[in-house]
């Protein structure tokens, strides 16, 4: 027996090493995330190593042209046709360039520079030892009132860190709708929501109660997280893959080589339907929806408003665009059990939102639900399932986020000793002081409330006309019925602001910088334009509403 | 391209509006005198368009059409009807009176803040609302007029909150409370029908696929556009109650009262006279064309809500102790006649309703502006408080007097001549509504005369001894109201003319003929 005899009896010839690919990445049609998601680690290496002085103007700087690289970037992608016929799935499937990802990657990035702007306002609060300060706290890892803050003051610290955790968070928000796998929608999901977990916590003034918020808001949300994730496991055991095209073909049975594996388990319903029901939990959360809206307004209230203007803007924007492509693209099977549960979480949503704000007192709080009541209102353009409804929400959204930005933009100029006068009780008589401020946060609650002639109102018609056609008429009749109830708590704050006396110790208005104005003024300019003249976005919204699979 | 009339009408007082606004806050007079030229000019603009208007050519004229957001299917779509004309002439002539009747109304009572323009914002806001009115007038696109009909509300309500009546029974924070009151009530009673409204309109969109209405009009004329009969019911349902509530009918009337109370005169004259047309005008030209079966299957309840705003409108008058609000309650049951003239379907019903608009507009704003004036000298708008005026101020005794003739439909007097076609119109088809009709004129006639018998008749009470009577300004503003009032109470013609034609169209809209004089029929 030879020895090459022996020696097969235990062992046998392996086959020829198969080759692995490379993955391939389109890096050109990534790299609106990528600049960010670059920009945010350089932000962190410039955290490490610029001198504390010229900490603030590298780190405005660095997000400021990283967002508005990435915008750019977009609009080329867009011009290039990815946004219409060359619409594609990159980076091996983990990722969709199509229309609504490139239009609402398009809206984060103008939110998230807006938010920058009023992230970056330092004349509004009063000088403190001879620095200027923005809204953040001086050091956030010294405990409110100890010695260690006061000198942490004293030496002008402030929390530069807020810039990069923006970037980081943009660019979580910037893979989550365009996610085409439930895993890369699951890491997007943690990669936004942790920098939004920390930078809630960061307030300069009211520390505690910034505090008291992220810790709400993280504990609710890891616990969305966690349902996310179990329901993904429930979904991939349903389908034998995280990817959405292959989810989507098992859901309509069309789906052919299965791996025989996993023939005994695919297709069973009960992990389709209890799977979905909690990824849909996750992402219902992440918009505001009732019943998983309970964080919102402890949330909005306690963050450092810049932080909850950009929050309730582009987060919205983000879950809803990720919402958009798991119910169209994913599950457009499963519609006739998903549409019912949709429905009723859109009429608790809107009825719910507007009810409840009307108890409110304070003015962080009042837009917390009234942003749940836009949440409600948005889902019935997401229930329309036509393609309508699809670009409907997206011109929706943009509309919106650039009110909410606005809005709370204004809500950080209204001070007194305390630092923001957010009780609305102080507001009283706001337009006898300030005209001009009271008619421009006017004009946003306006838009709000879907008054003709602002974006508000086009937005709102699109969505309704999407549901009405899309079959869900008895939606419209709830939405305008929430809609009326809703305005009378807008209308409640421009009656305190215009027709009540002012009163002698009331809070004054800050002269803001440019920053601010910026953030402000492009808020009011586009709630004007979207009203008056919408062609335009309905059309880009129209073309962009057509998700690739 | 011939030049965009209609367009013009509106856009001169929305820029003067802008204008308006934005003068410096110590030149306050120069805002007043650029308001009242701006809207002089639209008068002319508005005049021009009369004449331009031909009453035998096409139904629409004057159109203007241009894209606007094909989107949503809407088009910026003009034009007039001869019922369009005349609201537009009524709107475009008052606007001139109220602005020299409020004067002095927004003139700021504390000199604080430099940058508090109470005075700037008054005008700019009559004139915004001006503009709104005249475009939901010329509007042809239901979305367009949508769009005014809501967006006129909020310049509206800060008209009534921001601008209250001085003359207040109670202190000054009681004052403001119910003056915001007020406003919030005019403003969510509109807007609950504008966004009931807005769901019809959605509605109507996905039967029709545009919103044009003379597309939608003609479809349904010729048969291409088929409405299920519940599905136009709901639609005529979701537009009429929003119109229900700006005209206002009973039971939706209950926030004039407090509107017109607690807002200046003029205000209240913009409310009354000039808003609250829209809301009649758009049953005429949105319901009935529309929603012309529906219109039939609604017309027996809508005329005994109109009835009962007739009568019920007129005994809450009778009852009243405020001056201006008993002319609010005055307006609730001449709105009735106005609706009841609309639905009872015959031509004589419909012309004189739409003359009951100008008419009523023209009477109103007499008699509330002379009412404004008498309440800013005594300062209080209790009846209970005047008496023996015409003693002490005759002239201005005797305006009120002929202003109070006119609402209570005196023969020779316009308001007359609409109130008969009204109720001829309406016997001719319903002869018990038109019966029961009767008695508003005769409680008119109650609470006019004894309106004008406590305050302006008896002795002179103390306090109004030393009244002034109408100065300059006043008599400028009431005199062309009075003429007005005469002489289209013995010549109505020129109005008829105008409006005659824009009937006839909406009678065959709704395929109904009038019915032939019983003793014709009976040979």
């Amino acid at each position: 027996m030879s020895a090459v005899a022996v020696h097969s009896l235990w062992t046998m010839a392996a086959d020829p090493i198969e080759k692995i690919d490379a993955p391939k990445i389109e890096y050109g049609q990534l790299s609106p995330t990528l600049i960010v998601i670059g920009a945010a680690i350089i932000g962190v290496l410039v955290e490490a190593f610029v001198p504390r002085k010229s900490r603030y103007y590298a780190q405005v700087f660095l997000s400021v042209v990283a967002l508005a690289a990435a915008f750019a970037a977009v609009i080329g992608l867009a011009a290039g046709g990815y946004g219409t016929t060359k619409a594609k799935i990159a980076a091996m499937g983990a990722i969709a360039v199509d229309g609504p990802a490139l239009f609402l990657q398009g809206t984060i990035l103008l939110a998230g520079l807006l938010a920058v702007f009023t992230f970056a306002e330092r004349r509004l609060d009063p000088v403190a030892h001879g620095n200027r300060v923005d809204s953040f706290a001086a050091q956030a890892a010294s405990v409110p009132g100890s010695d260690s803050e006061k000198a942490a003051v004293k030496a002008g610290f402030t929390t530069t860190e807020a810039y990069p955790l923006l970037l980081f968070a943009v660019g979580g928000m910037l893979i989550f709708p365009s996610a085409n796998d439930l895993l890369t929608l699951f890491i997007a999901l943690e990669v936004f929501s942790l920098p939004l977990y920390l930078l809630c916590a960061v307030a300069r003034r009211k520390r505690i109660m910034s505090q008291e918020a992220a810790v709400k808001y993280f504990l609710l949300g890891a616990f969305a997280s966690a349902f996310t994730l179990f329901g993904i496991a429930l979904l991939y055991g349903y389908a034998g893959s995280v990817s959405y095209a292959t989810i989507a073909q098992v859901v309509d049975g069309s789906i052919e080589n299965v791996n025989p594996a996993l023939a005994d388990t695919m297709g069973n319903d009960a992990l389709l339907l209890i799977g979905a029901a909690m990824v849909v939990m996750g992402l219902l959360f992440k918009v505001g929806a009732v019943p998983f809206h309970m964080w919102t307004p402890d949330v909005y209230q306690g963050a450092p408003t810049p932080v909850t203007g950009f929050m309730a803007a582009a987060t919205k924007v983000a879950a809803f665009g990720a919402l958009l492509r798991l119910l169209y693209v994913v599950l457009p099977g499963l519609r006739w059990d998903w549409r019912p549960v949709m429905w009723a979480v859109a009429i608790v949503t809107m009825l719910g939102g507007a009810i409840v704000a009307i108890t409110q007192t304070d003015i962080k709080r009042l837009l917390a639900y009234s942003s749940i009541a836009h949440a409600g209102f948005i889902l019935a353009g997401v229930i329309a399932t036509t393609a309508d409804g699809v670009s409907s929400v997206l011109f929706y959204l943009a509309a919106y986020s650039f009110v909410t930005i606005g809005a709370f933009a204004v809500v950080t100029l209204v001070r007194d000793a305390g630092g923001e006068a957010t009780h609305l009780s102080k507001w009283a008589g706001l337009g006898r002081r300030s005209p001009l401020v009271a008619a421009v946060f006017a004009v946003f609650l306006l838009a709000f409330a879907g008054i003709p002639l602002t974006s508000g109102f086009a937005g709102k018609f699109a969505v309704f006309k999407a549901a009405a056609e899309g079959g869900a008429g008895a939606l419209v009749v709830v939405g305008v019925i929430s809609s009326a109830i809703a305005a009378f708590f807008y209308i409640r704050v421009i009656v305190l602001m215009f027709f009540s006396e002012p009163k002698p110790e009331g809070p004054t208005v800050a002269v803001p910088s440019p920053l601010t104005m910026t953030a402000i003024g492009v808020g009011v300019a586009v709630t004007l334009v979207l009203g008056v003249a919408p062609q335009y976005f309905l059309e880009l919204a129209g073309q962009a509403g057509v998700f690739v699979r | 391209m011939s030049f965009p009339l209609l367009t013009a009408t509106a856009a001169l007082p929305a820029l003067g509006a802008i204008a308006t606004a934005a003068v410096p806050a110590a030149r306050r007079t120069a805002a007043k005198w650029l308001a009242l030229l701006v809207s002089l000019a639209t008068l002319v603009l508005a005049l021009v368009v009369l004449v331009r208007f031909d009453p035998g050519g096409d139904r629409y004229q004057l159109t203007e059409s241009h894209a606007w957001i094909a989107d949503f299917g809407v088009r910026y779509e003009l034009g007039v009807d001869g019922i369009g004309v005349a609201l537009i002439a009524l709107t475009a002539l008052l606007i001139p009176f109220v602005i020299l009747a409020g004067w002095h109304d927004a003139d700021p009572q504390e000199t604080g803040s430099t940058r508090w323009r109470p005075t700037q914002g008054f005008f700019a806001l009559i004139l915004a609302v001006e503009a709104m009115v005249i475009l939901s007038f010329e509007a042809t696109d239901v979305f367009l007029f949508y769009i005014f009909f809501e967006a006129m509300l909020i310049p509206m309500y800060f008209l009534i909150g921001g601008f209250g009546d001085r003359a207040h029974a109670g202190t000054d924070e009681n004052a403001a409370a119910q003056r915001s009151y007020a406003a919030v009530k005019f403003l969510l009673y509109n807007l609950v029908g504008g966004l009931i409204m807005l769901a019809a309109v959605i509605g109507l969109y996905v039967v029709a696929g545009n919103f044009s209405l003379q597309e939608i009009a003609e479809a349904r004329a010729n048969g291409t556009l088929d409405m299920a009969t519940n599905t136009e019911r709901w639609l005529f349902l979701g537009f009429f109650f929003a119109f229900a509530v700006k005209a206002p009918l009973w039971p939706l009337h209950t926030w004039l009262p407090n509107a017109m109370g607690e807002a200046t005169a003029p205000v209240a004259v913009l409310i009354t006279a000039v808003v609250d047309k829209v809301g009649t005008f758009a049953m005429l030209r949105f319901c009935l064309q529309l929603f012309p079966e529906a219109s039939k299957w609604a017309t027996p309840v809508i005329l005994v809500l109109a009835l009962i705003s007739i009568v019920y409108g007129a005994l809450l008058a009778v009852g009243q102790r405020d001056i201006k609000r008993l002319v609010a309650y005055a307006s609730i049951s001449h709105f009735g006649f106005i609706i009841m003239g609309i639905f009872a379907m015959t031509s004589q019903g419909q012309s004189g309703a739409t003359l009951y608009m100008v008419n009523h507009g023209i009477s109103t704003a007499a008699l509330m502006l002379v009412a404004g004036f008498l309440i800013s000298r005594r300062g209080s708008r209790l009846i209970a408080d005047y008496g023996g005026v015409q003693k002490v101020a005759p002239v201005l005794a005797g305006t009120f007097l002929i202003g109070g003739l006119a609402t209570l439909s005196l023969p020779g007097l316009a308001p007359f001549v609409s109130e008969f076609l009204v109720l001829v119109g309406t016997f001719t088809r319903y002869p018990v509504i038109g019966i029961i009709a009767t008695f508003g004129i005769v409680l008119a006639a109650l609470y006019t005369l004894v309106l004008y018998q406590r305050t302006m008749t008896g002795p002179v009470k103390p306090e109004v001894s030393a009244m002034p009577d109408l100065r300059v300004r006043e008599l400028v503003v009431v005199a062309p109201l009075i003429a007005l009032l005469i002489f289209l109470g013995v010549f109505p013609k020129p109005v008829t003319e105008i409006v005659n034609p824009a009937v006839e169209h909406t009678m065959s809209d709704v395929q109904k003929q009038d019915p032939k004089p019983e003793v014709e029929a009976a040979k």
